[in-house]
C-alpha cells in the first residue's frame, strides 16, 4: 500500500511539472530581435498592444555577435522558441528558401496598404526574390549609413579659414568622397585626433556595409543581378578605383581602425578621437544623449553618406519583421505585424526613436524634426542598397570581408584581392546551381 | 524476503546492464550518432539550413575539395605555426614556474593560486579584456608602455605580421599555469632521497636536473605537452574574440575558425563535417605519436 502511495506521489508530481507550464500559460507572442536600442523603443511600443489585445509580448534581445547564430541555430533546430524574428535584409533569401519564414504574399497583400511603405525598404526587407512580388516579411526598422561630424572643429572660425586656404572651398559637411578625404587629411592630427573612422573591421559584415556604398558611388556593382555573373562587374576598374581610394583613408584614421564596425567607430567619435565618424543612423540616439556621450552630444551634426564620382548609393540598414514557420503563434504574430503597420502605431514608432518605413510617416515635419538627424536620415532613404540577399549571401559576405580587409591591412593589392573575390562569388554560384 | 525476491527477479547480468545501460545509452545519444551521422553527411552535399533539400551523395567530394584547396592548407599552416609556438612558450615557462615554485618558501599557496588564476578564467572574457590591453592607441596598456621604446604604437591586433604574436601571448598568459601545475605534480612526486644521494655524491645542480629531475617528470611533461597540443590544436574563442575572427586579413584564421564559419555562417553542413574528420584525423595521429613517445619515455624509466 505505501509502495502505491509513492508511486502515485511519483505520478501526480510529474503530472505536475509538465502541467504548470500549460496552467499558467496566457496567450504570449516572442519577439527575436538584437540587443540595442531600437529594441527597447520597440518594447515599450508593444505594450500598447498588449494593452489593446490583452497579449503578453515577450521581446528577446540578443547580442550582436550572437543574433544570427542564435536564431539560425534555432531555425535549424525547427525551434518554436520565437515566433516573430526582426532580421536582417540578407537573411531573406536563406529564411525563405529554407522553409524557415512564413511565405506572407496573399496575407501582405489582403491586409497591409503596401502603397503606405516606401517601396526601397519594402523590396530589401520583404521581397524574395527582388521583383516577384513575394513577401516573406515586414520591415520594422530601417536603417542607413550615415556619418556624423564634430560641430565645434567644422565651425571653428580659425579652422576654416586654415581648410579653406589649403582647399580652396569651404569648410562643411562633405557632399562628395572627395572632400570627405579633404576633410579626413586636414583634421588628421596623430596621435590625439584624426580625420575619419570608417569601417574596416571584418567582423561579420562590418568592412562590406562600410566599402559597397563607396564601390556603388564609384560606378561598380556585385555582379548581375539577372545572370548572376560577377566577372567584369566586382573587379572592373570602377571597384578598383573606390577598393584604392577607402584603403587611402586608413592614414586619416586611428591605428586600430583596421577593427572598427560600429561599435568601434561611435566610441572613437564620442571619445573626441576623430572629426568624423561612420555608423547606422540607429545608433546615433545615444550620440546626442549627454548622459552616453558627455563631451559631444551638443558638438555632433550628421549628414549624408557622400556621393562618388559616378553616384551617389547608401548602404542600407535595419532589419524586417518575419514570422517563424515553427511557430505555433501565425495567427497572433499577424495580428501583431497588422497593428504595427497602422498608420498611428508607426507615428508612435517614430516618436520614440524607430525609424519607420511608412512614408507618409517618414516625411512628415513631426519626425523629421523629432530628432537633429532624423533629416539626414530621411535624405538618405532614395539612395539606398543592399547586398545580394540569396541563401548563399553568407559565403559571398565571407568572401568580401577577408578579400577587403586584407587590402586595407596591406596584405594584399586591391587588383588581387578582387580578382580573387570575384573567382570566389562565381564559384559559390556555380555549386548552387546559378549557371545551370 | 524482499530482497531474495528481488534476486530471484533479476540475475546479476541484467543488475550489471540496468546500471550500465543509462551510460551507454546517452554515451551512444550524444556521441556515437553523432560521430556516424557526422561521417554520413560528409559524403553528402547538405546545408543544415536547407531542411527542404535532401542530402545528396557526392562521395569523397568534400574531402577531395578541402585537401585541394590552397586557403585550406594555409589555414592550417597558421594553426601549426600556433600550436608549435603556443606550446613550446607555454611548456618552457611552466616548466620554469614549477621548477621555482618547488621549494618551501612563505606565502607558496597564495602565489600558486594566483599564478593558476588565468587558466580559471573563460576563454572569451580573457579574449576580450585583453583586447583592450592591446589596445592600438594610448587606451591600450601595452603600447602605452611600449610605444616610447618602439616609436609608435603596435598593431597587435591590425599588423598580420604581429597579430599571431598576440595571439599566442594571450594563450600563454592562460595556459602556461596548467603546464606549471601538472609539472609541479611530478616534480613533487619525486623522491627526496635520490636528490640526497646525489648530495653525498657531490652531484652537480645540472647533474641531478638532467639525471634525476627529467627523467622522471617527463611522463607528466609529455602528458601536459599532449593536452595543450590537442588544446591548441581546436584554437577557436580567443582567435574569433581577440582578432575578430582570425583577423587582419587571414593572419590568425585557424582551422577551427575556419571550420566554425563553414558550419555555423554559411552552413556548409556536409564540407564542414569533412573537415571536422580530417581535423580528429589529425589531432589522433599527433596523439598517437605522443603516447608512444610516452611509453617510450615509461619504458626506458
Amino acid at each position: 500500500m505505501k509502495k502505491l502511495a509513492c508511486y502515485f506521489a511519483v505520478l501526480m508530481f510529474s503530472v505536475l511539472i509538465v502541467a504548470i507550464p500549460t496552467i499558467d500559460a496566457q496567450e504570449k507572442l516572442t519577439i527575436a530581435w538584437a540587443q540595442w536600442d531600437p529594441a527597447n523603443y520597440l518594447d515599450e511600443l508593444s505594450k500598447d498592444f498588449t494593452a489593446e489585445t490583452g497579449i503578453e509580448v515577450d521581446l528577446v534581445q540578443i547580442s550582436w555577435s550572437h543574433f544570427q547564430d542564435s536564431v539560425f541555430t534555432a531555425f535549424v533546430g525547427k525551434s518554436d522558441r520565437y515566433d516573430i524574428v526582426i532580421g536582417d535584409s540578407q537573411w531573406l533569401g536563406r529564411n525563405s528558401v529554407g522553409g524557415h519564414y512564413v511565405d506572407l504574399t496573399d496575407w501582405i497583400n489582403e491586409n497591409i496598404d503596401v502603397d503606405a511603405i516606401y517601396a526601397t525598404a519594402m523590396e530589401a526587407f520583404a521581397e524574395y526574390p527582388k521583383g516577384s512580388g513575394k513577401y516573406w516579411a515586414l520591415p520594422a526598422e530601417v536603417d542607413a549609413n550615415g556619418f556624423l561630424y564634430r560641430t565645434d572643429l567644422f565651425e571653428d572660425a580659425d579652422e576654416k579659414a586654415k581648410f579653406k586656404e589649403k582647399y580652396g572651398y569651404e569648410l562643411a559637411p562633405p557632399k562628395t568622397y572627395e572632400e570627405l578625404r579633404d576633410i579626413a587629411e586636414f583634421f588628421t592630427r596623430p596621435p590625439n585626433l584624426y580625420g575619419i573612422a570608417p569601417w574596416y573591421s571584418k567582423e561579420y559584415d562590418g568592412i562590406t556595409m562600410g566599402f559597397q556604398q563607396v564601390m556603388w558611388s564609384f560606378g561598380g556593382s556585385y555582379g548581375d543581378p539577372e545572370t548572376y555573373k560577377v566577372e567584369g562587374h566586382i573587379n572592373s576598374d570602377d571597384v578598383v578605383a573606390a577598393l584604392e581610394y577607402y584603403t587611402s583613408l586608413r592614414v586619416f584614421s586611428p591605428p586600430d581602425a583596421p577593427n572598427y564596425y560600429w561599435a568601434e567607430t561611435l566610441d572613437a567619435f564620442k571619445a573626441g578621437k576623430v572629426a568624423m565618424a561612420m555608423d547606422y543612423f540607429a545608433f546615433f540616439p545615444g550620440v546626442v544623449d549627454s548622459n552616453q556621450n558627455p563631451n559631444y552630444y551638443d558638438k555632433t551634426g550628421f549628414f549624408v553618406s557622400p556621393a562618388g564620382p559616378k553616384g551617389h548609393a547608401i548602404s542600407i540598414g535595419g532589419q524586417g519583421m518575419s514570422i517563424s514557420a515553427y511557430s505555433k503563434n501565425q495567427d497572433i504574430a499577424k495580428r501583431y505585424l497588422k497593428w504595427f503597420m497602422q498608420k498611428p502605431v508607426q507615428e508612435k514608432w517614430a516618436q520614440l526613436g524607430g525609424f519607420t518605413p511608412h512614408e507618409e510617416v517618414l516625411q512628415s515635419e513631426v519626425f523629421l524634426n523629432a530628432t537633429p538627424f532624423n533629416r539626414a536620415f530621411a535624405a538618405s532613404f532614395p539612395y539606398l542598397r543592399d547586398f545580394w540577399a540569396v541563401p548563399e549571401y553568407a559565403e559571398l559576405l565571407e568572401a568580401c570581408q577577408t578579400g577587403w580587409n586584407q587590402v586595407i591591412i596591406g596584405s594584399k593589392s586591391a587588383k588581387d584581392a578582387l580578382d580573387e573575390i570575384a573567382r570566389k562569388h562565381e564559384a559559390i554560384f556555380e555549386d548552387a546551381g546559378y549557371y545551370d | 524476503m524482499r530482497t531474495a525476491r528481488f534476486s530471484r527477479g533479476f540475475s546479476d547480468y541484467q543488475i550489471k546492464m540496468a546500471f550500465i545501460m543509462p551510460t551507454m545509452i546517452l554515451l551512444i545519444l550524444m556521441n556515437i550518432f553523432p560521430l556516424l551521422w557526422s561521417l554520413y553527411l560528409s559524403f553528402h552535399r547538405y546545408k543544415a539550413s536547407m531542411p527542404n533539400r535532401p542530402a545528396k551523395f557526392i562521395g569523397v567530394q568534400n574531402y577531395a575539395r578541402l585537401l585541394t584547396d590552397p586557403e585550406i592548407w594555409g589555414y592550417f599552416q597558421t594553426t601549426a605555426y600556433f600550436v608549435v609556438l603556443a606550446v613550446i612558450t607555454q611548456f618552457i615557462i611552466g616548466f620554469g614556474l614549477a621548477l621555482l615554485l618547488n621549494r618551501e618558501f612563505r606565502y607558496k599557496g597564495l602565489v600558486t593560486t594566483l599564478i593558476l588564476l588565468p587558466m580559471m578564467l573563460s576563454p572569451v572574457v580573457v579574449g576580450l579584456f585583453w583586447r583592450f590591453i592591446f589596445a592600438s592607441d594610448a587606451s591600450g596598456l601595452v603600447n602605452y608602455l611600449l610605444s616610447p621604446l618602439f616609436g609608435g604604437p603596435i598593431g597587435w591586433t591590425t599588423d598580420p605580421k604581429i597579430a599571431m604574436l598576440a595571439v599566442v601571448i594571450v594563450d600563454t598568459w592562460m595556459w602556461s599555469p596548467f603546464m606549471m601545475l601538472i609539472s609541479l605534480a611530478g616534480l613533487s612526486a619525486i623522491p627526496k632521497y635520490l636528490y640526497e644521494a646525489a648530495d653525498v655524491d657531490r652531484a652537480s645542480r645540472w647533474f641531478k636536473f638532467r639525471w634525476i629531475t627529467l627523467p622522471l617528470v617527463s611522463p607528466l611533461l609529455l602528458i601536459a605537452l599532449l593536452f595543450r597540443t590537442m588544446d591548441a590544436f581546436k584554437m577557436f574563442d580567443i582567435v574569433y574574440v581577440l582578432t575578430r575572427e582570425g583577423g587582419p586579413g587571414i593572419a590568425t584564421e585557424t582551422v577551427s575558425m575556419n571550420l566554425y564559419k563553414l558550419a555555423f555562417r554559411n552552413y556548409n553542413t556536409g564540407k564542414a563535417c569533412a573537415m571536422a574528420y580530417i581535423l580528429l584525423i589529425i589531432i589522433v595521429a599527433l596523439s598517437n605519436i605522443y603516447v608512444k613517445h610516452l611509453n617510450k619515455v615509461r619504458g626506458e624509466a
